[in-house]
């Protein structure tokens, strides 16, 4: 079983289907449609863009901007919020998600987490600059904790999603 | 001149270029739907596409309230069953009282010549989450075009007004509460007839009654109820108590709290009133009255 603390990055795991891509960006979208209220509301990280870098970092070829541009679609409509808001604020980060996989895969996952919460930060902070620009009132600082939550769950997101890519182990092998 | 060797793979168009082409293209979107509008079918139809996932993701919070109202107790049942009898009962006088007063007013009008009130029609309908945005106060409920509920409408529950429909999809709606910041309704005090405009605060349980001299004529304790002149709230509609008056000289208007009547953050089941008969034309220039415009409201008020 691999520790937390060091990224196994030597660990061989089956190769990444395009419809299991598919499927953790669905199951993160209805995560996202939960329909929650009070404070879990404002601290419940983006498991959309959540998802979407932890592809961008791990599977630079396999996912492009449109997933992520069409999942910003969905998120504008669940959410109510302008056309484009959210598929701006994700091709940006899967922008640098991208531009950076090489560099952040070097680091373990408490140092990715570093990185995870500056690229979450970049997005919110386009969400934000769209709802200024639009005429929105400026929220608390607390507009910004999902994407410290987000990034708290980073090495979450890799045990489940690699948890289904290790290879089994074959019982008549000693 | 610079020489970049010929790439080994192809790869397609580089990252910057295709960050570009994603991003004028939201933002193309952003433009569309901010100024003109155009993008209301379009998220009609990603709301259809999204309709399943939302029952989906629905479904652990229906199934457990499916299984805990299965299995109340026979004495919360029966202290039910006796409060909704009283109530009935009650309602049931004041509706016979009612009825005789809807003639009378019929008739009333008639002799005077005004105009009709129209008839309201409702849809009931049940909020099926809160608005994902924790700065906005907004609800969506399971019914929407389809079943006749348009933009525009007003929504209230057994106490009061709680908002209005923003957006209608096919088969959900998105109703503003009155405690959204951008929610403005035009009130009138039932004491003394004031008209005034109350303001979302954007806080559950507050709003803010703005634009009132420090010497109006307001007290602690006042039912503010919608006056009707905007033509989107039908008039009556009780929407909220003045629960805090601050004077103070140095400011040309007082500062007044008022707490929404009805429970404008707890109910599940709302009523979906029908739109209002549109208003005749504001006769001289400027521009038709429209409860949507916190602006307009703003001279108005007073």
């Amino acid at each position: 079983m691999m520790r937390l603390g060091s990224f196994a990055t030597d660990e061989i795991l089956l190769p990444v289907k395009p419809a299991y891509i598919g499927l953790t960006l669905l199951a993160a979208l209805m995560l996202n449609l939960l329909p929650l209220t009070g404070w879990v509301l404002s601290v419940r990280p983006d498991f959309v863009a959540l998802a979407l870098l932890y592809w961008a970092i791990h599977q630079p070829r396999k996912i492009g901007f449109l997933p992520a541009w069409l999942m910003g679609l969905a998120m504008d409509v669940a959410d109510g919020s302008l056309f484009g808001q959210h598929a701006l604020a994700y091709s940006a980060m899967m922008f640098a998600g991208i531009a950076l996989h090489r560099r952040v895969s070097m680091f373990d996952l408490r140092h990715q987490l570093l990185h995870v919460v500056a690229i979450l930060l970049m997005m919110q902070l386009i969400v934000l600059g769209v709802r200024q620009a639009a005429g929105g009132e400026l929220p608390g600082w607390w507009f910004f904790l999902p994407s410290v939550t987000g990034a708290l769950l980073w090495p979450l997101t890799h045990v489940v999603f690699t948890a289904p890519l290790r290879p089994r182990h074959d019982p008549d092998d000693v | 001149m610079e020489y970049t060797p010929p790439p080994f793979f192809k790869r397609g168009p580089s990252l910057l270029t295709r960050l570009s082409f994603f991003a004028v293209l939201s933002l193309v979107l952003l433009y569309a739907d901010a100024r003109f509008h155009y993008m209301e079918s379009m998220r009609k139809v990603v709301a259809v596409v999204l309709y399943p996932l939302q029952q989906l993701a629905d479904m652990p919070g229906t199934l457990t309230s499916r299984v805990s109202s299965f299995f109340v107790t026979q004495a919360s049942l029966q202290r039910d069953n006796e409060r909704l009898s009283r109530d009935n009962f009650l309602s049931s006088g004041m509706l016979q009282t009612q009825q005789a007063l809807i003639e009378e007013n019929r008739h009333l009008r008639e002799l005077l010549d005004m105009r009709e009130r129209a008839e309201q029609s409702s849809v009931g309908a049940e909020v099926l989450y809160f608005g994902r945005d924790p700065f906005s106060r907004k609800v969506i409920v399971d019914k929407g075009s389809a079943q006749g509920i348009e933009e525009g409408a007003a929504v209230v529950d057994d106490t009061g007004l709680i908002g209005q429909v923003s957006r209608a999809f096919p088969w959900t709606a998105e109703i503003s509460l009155i405690t959204d910041r951008e929610q403005v309704v035009p009130v009138q005090i039932v004491r003394n007839g004031l008209r005034a405009v109350v303001f979302g605060i954007g806080y559950d349980g507050a709003l803010d009654l703005r634009f009132m001299p420090v010497n109006a004529d307001i007290e602690n304790g006042d039912v503010l109820v919608t006056s009707g002149i905007d033509g989107v709230y039908p008039a009556g509609l009780p929407v909220a108590v003045v629960s805090n008056i601050e004077r103070n000289a140095a400011y040309p208007f007082a500062k007044i709290t008022c707490t929404p009547t009805a429970g404008v953050n707890k109910h599940k089941q709302v009523l979906v009133l029908s739109r209002l008969a549109p208003l005749p034309e504001y006769p001289a220039e400027g521009e038709t009255p429209k409860a949507a415009r916190p602006r307009a409201k703003a001279k108005k008020a007073g």
